[in-house]
């Protein structure tokens, strides 16, 4: 134990005086947290609109006021002809040109029915999609206003509609800093031990101070613990961090218990440093460890189901993310400080994560050798 | 010569198909300072590490302090010290913290690490600059308290290599003061070096070439029976044997 609690406070010693690594382990991520999660939204707004009035009555005036109205879309300009429209769309001065044809008050008024076209550019498939979902709900809202105002529907007793209203359980306002701080909160925890335990031990062998440390008595295990325990109490020490920032400047709600989250992120942790350790112990120099944790941070977040549904992914990427400790780590998050999950609902997911820590450690040790052969 | 601490025969060590030590056999007395000279590439490297417990023999046999390199290297780590000029103390820690991380991971006790590390600064005359990084030391500093340090828990036996590159004469000079010094107390000196000057200061000096030790014996004897009057000059032709006089 004595050992441990030198080697401990070595590695104490050399972080917190390494001028460079300070900013790494504490301002990084909280810049990271401050602009991810403001950055980091599914919401559609201030879409540009293009406008393509070819009637010039007081119902297509209304139509389009509907549109600007709306808060979503910023008309940005007018168009008169489709090639004019279609250069808007190109040049990216609009996401959607709505075109009003003429006669359009007209055959309202006579026929009860007209049509008009919108033009979304679809680069984006996501936002495409809701921007289409905005302008049905803009037109579904027109008529539903119109048609008692036209002439004969007066006769016509008002039709009973079904209406969907869709309430959202959990996040009722569907604010996405709720959504999204829970789970960048697991990625910067992950960044930082991830690439600070793999950096440290390479670090010692790129210096040749690994070789001094393997020529003492020092036990395998001592190593290890005197290695990752530092990474462990600062990634958690990061995580109290991030959760009062969430707290208090997101207002990010606590349903669950954060001992919980505690006793998880302590396990997740271990995940982290486990193989840090191991990328540590299969390369030779810094940069190496650098990219190997770069491969493997930019699979895990994006199939974290952080930015993307992990149930719109391919059934085999889907498969694949069940390896992935950062998604359950992710979800079990979500889970515990929005819905106030407890340990029974979360029970796979971190029945997996321990799993994972046993694997990735017990690899990791047998992988460092004090004796090469 | 008393009773051997290290002793090796036909120890080998193979990468490969490379044989980068190639079955060599010698023995080393306690309190003896050995030196252990051969060119870049020779096998001094690879042989210290098979003796110090870094790195495991392919073949052949060695004892360190009467414990085997094969089974043992645990037991051979505890008796002891190992110094090299590149590496041997943390440059971003203090002279006092380097001197207590090591003494703490050799089992020292507080006291002792605290009585230690107090004499041994003023010996130095490190007590002004005990609390600077060791980045900010002069070379010549560094390799007298990393010599020190390797000493801190007393081992039998203590390997250096190459602790004195880059330093001006006078400072390898006192570096081998601190050498006698040492031996005088009894502890077994393992030394690599460059400086055919400091072979001399050796009781007994083995050279390697390709991977064998192609001499063995004390700088005068060396001398005499290869009819030369420096080591410089044994030392280039005993490594490039073809060359005649030129380097």
């Amino acid at each position: 134990m004595r050992v441990i609690g030198f080697l401990l406070q070595k590695e104490f010693l050399q972080i917190f005086r390494n001028k460079g690594m300070l900013p790494i382990i504490f301002i990084m991520p909280l810049i990271q947290l401050v602009i991810l999660s403001n950055a980091a939204t599914f919401d559609v707004r201030n879409v540009p609109f293009n406008l393509q009035d070819l009637d010039r009555t007081s119902l297509s005036e209304n139509l389009s006021e509907q549109f600007t109205g709306s808060g979503y879309f910023q008309l940005t300009g007018e168009s008169s002809t489709s090639s004019q429209a279609l250069d808007v769309l190109v040049g990216r001065n609009a996401d959607l040109v709505l075109v009003i044809p003429e006669g359009f008050e007209k055959e309202l008024m006579r026929g009860g029915s007209a049509k008009v076209q919108l033009i979304i550019n679809a680069e984006d498939g996501f936002s495409a999609g809701v921007i289409q979902g905005y302008t049905n709900d803009i037109i579904t809202a027109f008529n539903r206003d119109l048609i008692p105002q036209l002439p004969g529907s007066a006769v016509a007793a008002p039709q009973p509609d079904i209406i969907v209203r869709s309430s959202a359980w959990y996040n009722p306002e569907l604010v996405y800093v709720d959504y999204m701080v829970p789970g960048i909160l697991v990625i910067l925890v992950t960044l930082v031990g991830l690439f600070l335990s793999g950096m440290n031990v390479v670090r010692e062998k790129e210096i040749g101070t690994i070789d001094q440390i393997n020529v003492t008595p020092m036990r395998r295990y001592q190593f290890i613990t005197g290695k990752l325990l530092p990474f462990w109490i600062i990634g958690l020490g990061e995580l109290t961090l991030g959760l009062i920032i969430a707290r208090v400047a997101f207002h990010v709600p606590m349903l669950g218990s954060y001992w919980l989250i505690y006793l998880v992120a302590g396990i997740y942790m271990l995940v982290v440093l486990g193989m840090g350790l191991l990328i540590s112990t299969l390369t030779d120099s810094q940069q190496q460890a650098m990219f190997i944790a770069w491969f493997f941070m930019v699979i895990f977040t994006l199939m974290s189901g952080l930015f993307t549904a992990i149930e719109s992914m391919p059934h085999w990427a889907q498969n694949m993310t069940l390896a992935n400790p950062v998604r359950h780590f992710v979800d079990i998050m979500r889970r515990v400080m929005l819905k106030g999950s407890g340990i029974r609902e979360i029970a796979v997911p971190l029945a997996i994560l321990t799993a994972d820590a046993a694997l990735l450690i017990t690899l990791a040790v047998n992988r460092y050798r004090k004796v090469s052969d | 010569m008393s009773e051997p601490v290290i002793h090796t025969e036909e120890l080998t060590r193979t990468f490969g198909e490379f044989r980068a030590v190639d079955g060599i056999s010698f023995s080393v007395g306690a309190g003896e300072v050995f030196g252990f000279l051969g060119a870049n590439g020779a096998g001094k490297t690879t042989a210290m590490k098979m003796l110090t417990g870094l790195l495991l023999p392919t073949s052949g046999k060695a004892t360190v302090a009467g414990f085997d390199v094969f089974s043992e290297t645990e037991s051979i780590k505890r008796n002891i010290g190992y110094m090299s000029q590149r590496f041997s103390l943390y440059d971003d820690l203090t002279a006092r913290e380097n001197i207590r991380f090591f003494g703490g991971i050799y089992g020292l006790s507080s006291s002792i690490i605290k009585e230690k590390s107090e004499a041994l600064l003023s010996s130095l005359d490190l007590i002004a600059v005990a609390d600077s990084r060791i980045s900010d030391l002069p070379l010549g500093w560094k390799q007298k308290l990393a010599f020190s340090v390797a000493l801190l828990h007393e081992p039998k036996i203590v390997f250096l290599d190459e602790p004195t590159g880059g330093v001006d004469p006078l400072t390898r000079r006192r570096f081998w003061d601190m050498i006698y010094e040492a031996a005088d107390k009894g502890v077994t000196v393992f030394v690599t070096t460059h400086y055919m000057d400091e072979a001399e200061y050796c009781d007994r000096v083995s050279i390697m070439v390709n991977g064998r030790i192609a001499a063995l014996d004390t700088p005068m004897a060396m001398k005499s029976s290869f009819g030369v009057t420096t080591m410089d000059e044994l030392f280039i032709r005993l490594v490039r044997p073809t060359a005649g006089d030129g380097i």
